[in-house]
């Protein structure tokens, strides 16, 4: 299953890094990443394959909620599902 | 890949603009749990719940987890109670309340609809007994919720029913006013009752339906509103009602992916989605709010019921091509305790019962959550719903009644349930009264629309 990860925040350095190494140590494999800084204000979305992940989906988020945390970002992670429902007919 | 403002625009909706899955609802039929012996009769349905539903809550959780929507409330939904009761020889029929309390206490859901009997043309066996004994059940249980459908298009009012459900629902109110007249919020009186309504406390499993079902209902009037306050400053009402449209549209997919995933991980036929905006006492989640976004200074000024025709119409059309199967309620609630936006209109009396009714003329329910005195007649109440019912009968939709008598408090003061019931303040009710019209009895026949084969 493919799962979108989102961060929004202020930017600050590093955070790309501390989410990918999140994903990294859950075998989590990144397939896609687009970012936009606004003025000071950062959105990331990240497309990312869970299947072979080595943790749980809840475990997985909640340690992506402590990157958000730790960083002062607030990160999501939810499956695509949700979004293409939404927004594609 | 989707794009970025899609994405965070979803994101936006679930975190500030209060955008849930209110419910997922199992019908679950208790036809094959009927017993001429109450005692086995109730030990199957509870049996049957809990066989049916034991991975309700586990599955809305995991769902809500993965996909990062709120699903607010699990529920379920039984086959009216007064049809299971009916060979039952005893008068006990309220030991039926205590294994459905019993079942949602074991599963962890926070209702289950269906202490119900449908009465429009007349009583049948269990039906009466039913009826009777609704305060007992809804002040002996927590989770239990009681309808009665008393009319319909096709058969008319029954007159006889609609007297007895006034004494009901005072009775009701009268044996919890320890707890601010609880019961009474748990009794719907409909007219067109739908079989499939997966909302509380009006959810039944009707008899046509499949043995087991998952229906949900969908929220968002905080989305709406947050959609007509963003882009809709100096748009025409075409404009309005597009804007509408395509909101109901996102929140109504999002339904249909929870109904059709919680149905294939529960292997349990999927029913229907109900479009319904249902708004709740947290500020911002209010079809009143929506309405003043429209242009009107308050809810209940004059404009009020062609704004809220408007919503509800834009709703469905939006909703309707979202979802595979449509069905419920499907529409605008205006349940006057839970809509911040309406509590603070009845507060400073632009709000009152008389408008309520004209509105309920043109949104998918009826007068709902509404607290009256306390002092307020049986009759009096009788002659609410008759009056509610007629609207539902002539123009063939569903109405409902779900009054609160305050017990000991008078208009203008406020009755508190706290939670998602919200609060009001005691409303009045016209003076004036219809008791000889209600203890007349009988039917109201079914009106020309009826025949239309």
């Amino acid at each position: 299953m493919k799962a979108i990860i989102t961060v929004i925040g202020k930017d600050a350095v590093g955070i790309l890094a501390k989410v990918s190494d999140a994903c990294a140590k859950a075998d989590v494999n990144i397939v896609e990443v687009t970012q936009s800084v606004l003025q000071d204000m950062f959105a990331m979305v990240m497309l990312v394959e869970i299947d072979k992940s080595n943790i749980g989906f809840d475990q997985l988020k909640e340690n992506l909620q402590k990157v958000g945390e730790a960083s002062k970002t607030k990160i999501h992670i939810m499956h695509e599902d949700i979004f293409n429902s939404m927004h594609k007919i | 890949m989707l794009e970025t403002k899609d994405i965070l625009e979803t994101i936006n909706m679930i975190d500030n603009e209060n955008l849930d899955v209110r419910t997922i609802t199992m019908g679950i039929s208790l036809l094959d749990c009927i017993d001429e012996d109450i005692d086995k009769a109730c030990t199957k349905v509870y049996d049957k719940i809990c066989r049916s539903a034991k991975d309700l809550v586990k599955t809305g959780e995991a769902i809500e987890s993965e996909y990062g929507i709120p699903i607010i409330h699990k529920r379920i939904s039984v086959t009216p109670i007064g049809m299971v009761a009916a060979p039952c020889q005893s008068k006990k029929i309220v030991k039926f309340a205590y294994a459905l309390d019993k079942a949602a206490k074991e599963l962890g859901v926070n209702f289950v609809g269906g202490y119900s009997a449908l009465v429009q043309k007349g009583f049948a066996s269990g039906d009466y007994a039913l009826i009777e004994s609704i305060p007992e059940a809804l002040s002996e249980t927590d989770f239990v919720c009681s309808s009665v459908n008393i009319g319909s298009t096709k058969a008319g009012i029954n007159m006889d029913a609609v007297k007895m459900m006034g004494k009901i629902v005072k009775q009701t109110a009268e044996i919890t006013a320890d707890r601010n007249c609880i019961g009474a919020a748990k009794l719907v009186v409909f007219c067109n009752a739908p079989e499939d309504n997966p909302f509380m406390a009006g959810a039944f499993h009707g008899v046509g339906e499949a043995d087991t079902v998952i229906n949900v209902g969908v929220s968002g009037p905080g989305v709406v509103r947050a959609a007509l306050a963003k882009d809709g400053c100096g748009k025409n009402i075409t404009e309005i009602a597009d804007m509408v449209k395509k909101t109901a549209f996102k929140i109504t997919r999002m339904g249909q992916l929870v109904a059709q995933e919680a149905s294939k991980r529960l292997c349990v036929p999927f029913g229907i989605v109900d479009l319904s905006l249902a708004p709740t006492p947290a500020v911002g989640d209010s079809v009143a709010y929506i309405l003043e976004e429209m242009g009107l200074e308050v809810c209940g000024c004059h404009g009020t019921t062609a704004a809220l025709a408007l919503l509800n119409d834009a709703v469905k059309k939006g909703g309707v091509m979202a979802s595979s199967h449509v069905g419920g309620l499907s529409g605008a609630f205006i349940p006057v305790t839970e809509d911040a936006g309406m509590i603070n209109a009845a507060k400073t009396g632009y709000l009152d019962i008389t408008k309520l009714e004209s509105m309920t003329a043109v949104c998918s329910v009826g007068l709902d959550m509404i607290v009256v005195p306390g002092d307020v007649t049986p009759e009096v109440i009788s002659a609410i719903i008759a009056d509610e019912a007629a609207i539902g009968m002539v123009n063939t939709k569903t109405t409902a009644v779900r009054l609160i008598p305050a017990i000991g408090k008078k208009a203008g003061e406020e009755l508190n349930f706290g939670g998602l019931l919200g609060r009001g303040p005691v409303m009045p009710v016209r003076s004036g009264s219809p008791e000889v019209f209600i203890k007349r009895g009988g039917r109201i026949p079914a009106p020309l629309q009826a025949l239309k084969n």
